[in-house]
Formats: structure tokens, C-alpha cells, sequence
């Protein structure tokens, strides 16, 4: 098997499921129960949250616990606007976000938020001037993806956080699902006041992931109940994935730092040969992420070659997994400028520290393969 | 090129007169025991001046521990080089450049080894030059430069050194003998011990856990606070006083609104005979003036009668807002504010006495001999010694 399609998911680390296991079965009992089984659960959480606060460089009081990606975006935007929108009700975002922060402005809007939704270049890159004259009176919100999930650009966070630290009233959200453990992004002194990410993107599990709320950052939580994690996010902890997600935080970072170079070659190999074969249009711009390559074979229906390489044991995957259910054309691809035939035939390649470039050799020649079969069918 | 050395300076410690050598040797001490974790890495002193010696090891992750050492005034990385104007050029280039926020500087060149043929102002002016022709963007300002690239050129090698880092000043840890800290496991306590360490105090903790009224996990929110303490100074034996049959009689004993002072009291003559066996020849306490009844100035003359020990009160005249954010800065706060009975806040009357009589608690107090339950707590006292190396908890091994 050769499995191309990581930023779907990713495998379980083994060492990952392995904590999980151990976890689950020592220490089951609830954090907030107050007998001695339950002090227990409670110190290893805590040691949990330092953990990771150490990772990421942040305080420990700035972790929030989550079930993964859609629930941190959720709980940042929905939040930030329920509890601020006395003070405005306008937010920025980008055309290009993850469904679950575009969906999640949308659904405010129904609630009688505004939302600008910036444009991107061809290169899928938003500008920080088109953000800048977005900033109103009202804005309370801005949320900007690290890393794009169906080509992988990469956004100027850095110069945004700088930027909205001149803004004291509005908060700043970072999707940072994509970008974790392949593009490094700090948060102190960011100007970032939240950040998503998401467990199973880094070979951890389903159902894990951080939300980081920047000291003094007030949210209106999506769940009420028994106050677990600031009040922001009540709800049993879920101990084992808390610590599992840890886990897989550390030895993600580890391969980041160790194998980072290893990616980056492979991606740049991978682009440049796509680039060569013919009817493949690259849409992954030069500088993008070094785990996702998005090209289209204009024409050709991105399942059927999905179906013939997927035969083979080789998977890939039309643009994201989140949104490969909707409509056929691609809202990342067409905002970048690109024609609806190119935004309807996307594929995309993602990989991770442990694809080699045989795989990637074998995936081309199979693409090749299926290409000069399918070329008869292609109008 | 890299940085190789980390330059210390030991400001107040020059005034030290006589004791100036063994204050130093302990700073020196001090370090080398922080720094433990890094392999290679030496302490080594040199005509007044200490200095770290890298090895290899990463300068910011170096820097960074030392930041917590009392004792310390400033820092600033150096890099040494043989005394050859070539590479002292190379050097110095290096440390401009690699300044952050840098868009001025100067050079200032100490010429200590007289043999070397360039003199000061000359090696100036070369230094300039060689910096001005090789970067752009950057322009001298000898008033207020963001960077003072200071040359060093002694007999054994030249050292250059830029920025000046701030240090946590105060005195090294151990060269003001030892206190008793009673800590509680709210805000102020660890805050106290904190600011004693500043001033080179060694600290042992003391504290009174009333199982099962308070929990198992009152007492390691104070053994996590111990913790946090130490990597302020080194390692701190934490004395937990099974406080239960002693306090619950108080209350039975005394009338409500005196409780609490002769509790204090009896905390009091508990940690002196500690102090007594242990040759510590202090107390240090959290308290703060008129924030609880407790830490009146009426208050504070009542319990104190029991001891001659004098009591160190390094908070006594702050506010509540200034101990809160000490308590942010040196990490100790999320701790205290861990939501558990400790064993002040349990039997608490509902109207304590802000102003207690010493003649009204000695009346009191003489209901009961209570000199056998302070004997049984002192003997049943656990003493848990708690280091920053023992920092992995061994049942969570491997989970991470």
C-alpha cells in the first residue's frame, strides 16, 4: 500500500495507540472526582497540559483540550463572536478556509454577523494589505489558515499577528490543523490570540487535538456543563486521548526537526516531475507547504483516477476529504483564479515523514500508466 | 562562527569586602549545578569574571536556565577568539548580525594585554570600518547604539561580547543561611519563599496537612509548588506535620472566634522546634499586612508571642495585585489556585478575631496541655525531599 493521502489522516503512531491503551485501562477515573483514584487521573492530566504547553512554547493555562480541527475553528469563532459581539459584528476570513471555519462564519452570518471573505492570488496566498483595509470599527474577528488543506499554501501569519496586534479589540484565529509539524509557526508574542490543531493529522487519533486561547482570552463555550478546561470546553476529560495527542505532539516535533529536509526533497522531486508529464497542471504553488502537491488533470474526472490507482493500493485523494462529499468543483482551486474545468478535475497528493521517494516513484509511474489508458475516455 | 561563552556579572557581589570570595564560589557553585543537564558545558572564573563555557551546547537553551539564578546582575554571549585582528573582524561581524532589532551600534575595544600592536582607538576605528563596509542597513551611534560590540583583548584571548542581558540580581542561594517557609498552598507562601531566596536564602518548607479534611491533593499542589521553587535555588526538604488531632482539638477547646489564633500559634511553636533541630535559624511566612484576620498588626503581635525566632515577612507591606504578579512571573500562581481545602481554610469561624488579646489566648490556651499532640505531630512528621532533577513522575514514564 502507499498511502498519499495524509492530510486526510494519518496512521496511529504505534507508541501513540500504545499510551492510549495504557492510559485508558491505569488510569480511568475522572479527573474532577475528588478519591484518590481521581487525583491520580487529575496529576497526569495536569502533566498532560504542561507537556504540551512546553511543545508549543505557550503557557499552560492557554491549552484547551478538544476533539481535533472542526471543533477548535468552532469553538475560536463562534466563541470570540458570541462573547464579544457587543462590541462589533464583523469578521474577516478567507475564501479558502477549511469548511469548518467557513461554514461556522456562514452560519453566523445567519445570525446576523457580517463576514468579508478575502480573495486569494493564484498562488492561494491572501495579502496582508487586502486584510489590513478589511479591518473596520466593528471587527471583533480575524481568522486565517496557516496552511491550506487542498493546495498548501502558506499564509502570511506572521505579518497578519503583527498586524492585528495593532488592533486591541479584535482576536485573531490561526486553522493551524494543517501547518502542525510541517511548517513551524510560534505563538508567543504572535499576536495570535487561538490556534486549532488537531490530533490525527500528526499521527495521532481521531477525537484529539488543542485549542491554544491566548491568557486573557474570553470565549462563549460551545458546550456548558461541568466547567472542565476554563469553562470553555465542559466535558469528562478525555484523559487518554489527552495524553496520546501529547505524545504524538512530541514525536512529530522530533521528526519536523530530523526529517524536515528529507520532506522538503521529496515534495520538490514529486512537483517536478508532475510538472513534466502532460495534461497535469500543477496547482500547488512553488513555495507551498512540503507535504501537499495539488495538481488537475483538466478533462478527466478526479474519481476515476482516484478508483484506477486506488486498485493498485495506492491512495490519493480529490481535494479535502472534508468537503470531497459536496458539489465537484474545488472552492480552494476556483479561488485561486484557475478555470471551473481545473477546479473540477483537482487531485491531491499529501505526504508525510514516512513516504520514500520509491513510493513516490511507483505513484508517478502508475499515474503515467493510467493516464495513457485513460487518455482514450478524456474529452 | 557561534557563540562559545556566556559572560556573567555579579553586580552587588563586588561590594562583599571579605566574604566576596566565598559568596562568588557559591554563585559558581550554584551555576554549575543548574547546569547540570548540559554535558560539556564548564564554570569557570577568571580575574573576576565568570564565565560559561558552552561547549557545543545551544547558547539560548543555556542562557535561558541561567536566567533563574539568583545572584546573577547581567550576561551577555561572547564569543573568544585567539588574539588576531582577523579573527576578532570575523567575530565581531558575527555578533552585530546576529543582534535582533538591530539598527545602530558601536565598538568599544579594551586593550588589557598591552603587548597587542593595535591600540585601542586605532582597533576601534578598524572594527568600525570592517562592520560599516561589510553590512548594510546599519549606522553608528555612539550615544545610544541598539548594540555595544565590546572587544576584550586580554593575554590569553580576546573575548567579544554584545547585548546585556538582565539577570534575576539578588544573592546566591546559600550565602545567607537557611529558613523555615511555611507554606500553605495559596498565592502568597510560595511568592514569600521565592523573595527569600532572592536575598541567598536557602529554604526548607513546613506544612500542615489535616487529612481527611484536606486531600491527598492539597498536599502535592505544595510538594508542586516546592518544586517550581527549586529551580530558583536547589533542592528543598518539604516537612508535612500530620496536623488533624492537633487542630481538631483547638477548635474543640477554644472558643470560635479565637480558633484561629491559637491555631497560628501552635503552627508557630511547631515549625520553631524544627527550626531547633534542623539549625535553621528563621521563619519566613506569606504574611501580608491586614489581608486576613489573621495578618493584622493586632494579630501579628499575638501569635508572635510564642516565638523569639525573628520572622521573615517578605510580602508584608505589598498589595495583593504586586504578590499576584510575582506569583504569574515565577509560575507558581496556576498552582495556588488549584481549587483545594488546605488546612487555614478548613474549621475557619465564621468571625475570626481581628484583634486577639495575648492575655485572652493565653487564658485559652491554658484550658488544654497541649504538649503531647505537638510532640506526636513533630514525631509523625514526613519529610519528603524534592529536587529538580526528580522532576519525571515515575508512574507517568513513557506515557509522554
Amino acid at each position: 500500500m502507499i498511502y498519499l493521502d495524509n492530510s486526510g489522516t494519518t496512521n496511529p503512531h504505534p507508541e501513540v495507540l500504545k499510551s492510549f491503551q495504557e492510559v485508558s485501562t491505569r488510569f480511568f477515573a475522572n479527573p474532577s472526582s475528588i478519591h484518590q483514584l481521581g487525583g491520580e487521573t487529575e496529576k497526569l492530566l495536569i502533566k498532560s497540559r504542561q507537556q504540551a504547553a512546553k511543545l508549543l512554547s505557550v503557557h499552560e493555562d492557554e491549552i484547551i483540550f478538544t476533539s481535533g480541527g472542526t471543533e477548535g475553528n468552532n469553538t475560536a469563532i463562534k466563541g470570540i463572536a458570541l462573547q464579544h459581539q457587543g462590541r462589533g459584528k464583523h469578521i474577516i476570513t478567507t475564501e479558502i478556509e477549511h469548511p469548518s471555519v467557513y461554514e461556522a462564519c456562514k452560519s453566523l452570518e445567519s445570525l446576523g454577523f457580517e463576514v468579508t471573505y478575502l480573495p486569494v492570488n493564484q498562488n492561494g496566498v491572501v495579502s496582508v494589505k487586502d486584510v489590513t483595509e478589511a479591518i473596520r470599527k466593528d471587527t471583533i474577528l480575524i481568522s486565517i489558515m496557516h496552511v491550506n488543506n487542498e493546495i498548501g499554501s502558506i499564509q502570511p501569519i506572521q505579518e497578519i499577528g503583527q498586524l492585528a496586534k495593532k488592533y486591541p479589540k479584535l482576536f485573531f484565529h490561526v486553522d493551524h490543523v494543517q501547518g502542525l509539524g510541517k511548517v513551524p509557526l510560534t505563538l508567543e508574542n504572535s499576536g495570535i490570540d487561538l490556534c486549532s490543531m488537531s490530533g490525527h493529522k500528526i499521527h495521532g487519533l481521531k477525537g484529539t487535538g488543542i485549542l491554544y486561547c491566548r491568557r486573557g482570552v474570553k470565549l462563549f463555550p460551545l458546550f456548558h456543563g461541568g466547567e472542565q478546561e476554563r469553562m470553555i470546553r465542559s466535558g469528562t476529560e478525555n484523559l487518554a486521548g489527552v495524553v496520546s495527542f501529547v505524545k504524538a505532539l512530541r514525536l512529530i516535533k522530533e521528526r519536523e526537526v530530523n526529517d524536515g529536509d528529507k520532506l522538503r526533497q521529496l515534495h520538490q522531486y514529486l512537483a517536478a516531475e508532475l510538472e513534466k508529464i502532460d495534461f497535469v497542471q500543477l496547482n500547488s504553488p512553488a513555495n507551498s507547504a512540503p507535504h501537499i502537491v495539488n495538481f488537475s488533470i483538466p478533462g478527466l474526472k478526479p474519481e476515476v483516477m482516484i478508483h484506477t490507482l486506488g486498485k493498485q493500493g495506492t491512495y490519493i485523494s480529490t481535494k479535502s476529504a472534508c468537503s470531497s462529499k459536496s458539489l465537484d468543483e474545488s472552492r480552494i482551486v476556483k479561488a485561486c483564479g484557475y478555470s471551473s474545468e481545473r477546479a473540477k478535475s483537482a487531485l491531491r497528493v499529501s505526504l508525510t515523514y514516512d513516504n520514500t521517494m520509491d513510493e513516490i516513484k511507483i505513484f508517478l509511474k502508475q499515474l503515467k500508466e493510467a493516464l495513457s489508458q485513460l487518455k482514450e475516455v478524456m474529452e | 562562527m557561534e557563540y562559545d561563552h556566556i559572560l556573567i556579572r555579579y553586580g552587588e557581589l563586588a561590594l562583599k569586602g571579605k566574604n566576596r570570595k566565598s559568596f562568588v564560589e557559591k554563585l559558581q557553585q550554584n551555576i554549575r549545578h543548574k547546569l547540570q543537564e548540559f554535558e560539556n558545558v564548564k564554570v569557570k572564573r577568571t580575574q573576576g569574571r565568570m564565565f560559561v563555557l558552552l561547549n557545543g551546547h545551544d547558547p539560548h537553551e543555556v542562557l535561558e536556565k541561567c536566567k533563574n539564578i539568583f545572584g546573577i546582575h547581567s550576561f551577555s554571549l561572547a564569543i573568544k577568539v585567539e588574539n588576531d585582528l582577523e579573527k576578532i573582524k570575523e567575530a565581531a561581524l558575527y555578533a552585530l548580525k546576529n543582534g535582533e532589532n538591530i539598527k545602530t551600534f558601536k565598538v568599544t575595544v579594551k586593550r588589557i594585554d598591552k603587548s597587542f600592536p593595535i591600540r585601542s582607538q586605532e582597533l576601534n576605528q578598524i572594527l568600525g570600518g570592517h562592520l560599516l563596509s561589510n553590512t548594510e542597513d546599519y549606522t553608528v551611534d555612539v550615544h545610544h547604539p541598539d548594540i555595544d560590540v565590546k572587544v576584550e583583548i586580554r593575554q590569553e584571548a580576546t573575548y567579544i561580547t554584545s547585548s546585556i542581558i538582565r539577570g534575576s540580581g539578588g544573592l546566591p542561594v546559600g550565602t545567607s543561611g537557611k529558613t523555615l517557609l511555611l507554606l500553605s498552598g495559596g498565592i502568597d507562601s510560595p511568592v514569600a519563599g521565592y523573595l527569600a531566596m532572592k536575598r541567598g536564602v536557602e529554604i526548607e518548607a513546613i506544612h500542615f496537612h489535616s487529612p481527611p479534611f484536606t486531600s491527598d491533593r492539597a498536599k502535592q499542589k505544595v510538594i508542586d509548588l516546592a518544586e517550581k521553587l527549586t529551580s530558583y535555588g536547589s533542592k528543598i526538604n518539604v516537612h508535612v506535620v500530620p496536623f488533624t488531632k492537633l487542630q481538631q482539638k483547638i477548635f474543640q477547646e477554644t472558643p470560635d472566634n479565637y480558633g484561629m489564633t491559637v491555631m497560628r500559634r501552635m503552627m508557630l511553636r511547631i515549625s520553631e522546634r524544627v527550626c531547633q533541630k534542623e539549625g535553621i535559624l528563621s521563619m519566613t511566612t506569606g504574611e501580608n499586612l491586614g489581608q486576613v484576620a489573621s495578618q493584622t498588626m493586632t494579630s501579628m503581635y499575638t501569635i508572635n508571642e510564642v516565638t523569639n525566632y525573628p520572622i521573615l515577612r517578605p510580602l508584608i507591606t505589598m498589595d495583593k495585585d504586586e504578590i499576584i504578579e510575582i506569583s504569574k512571573k515565577i509560575d507558581t500562581f496556576d498552582i495556588s489556585i488549584r481549587p483545594y481545602e488546605d488546612c487555614c481554610t478548613i474549621f475557619v469561624p465564621k468571625a475570626p478575631k481581628t484583634k486577639p488579646k495575648r492575655d485572652r489566648v493565653n487564658y485559652y490556651e491554658s484550658n488544654y496541655d497541649y504538649e503531647e499532640l505537638i510532640q506526636e505531630a513533630i514525631d509523625g512528621i514526613e519529610v519528603i525531599e524534592i529536587s529538580e532533577k526528580k522532576r519525571a513522575e515515575d508512574v507517568f514514564e513513557g506515557l509522554f
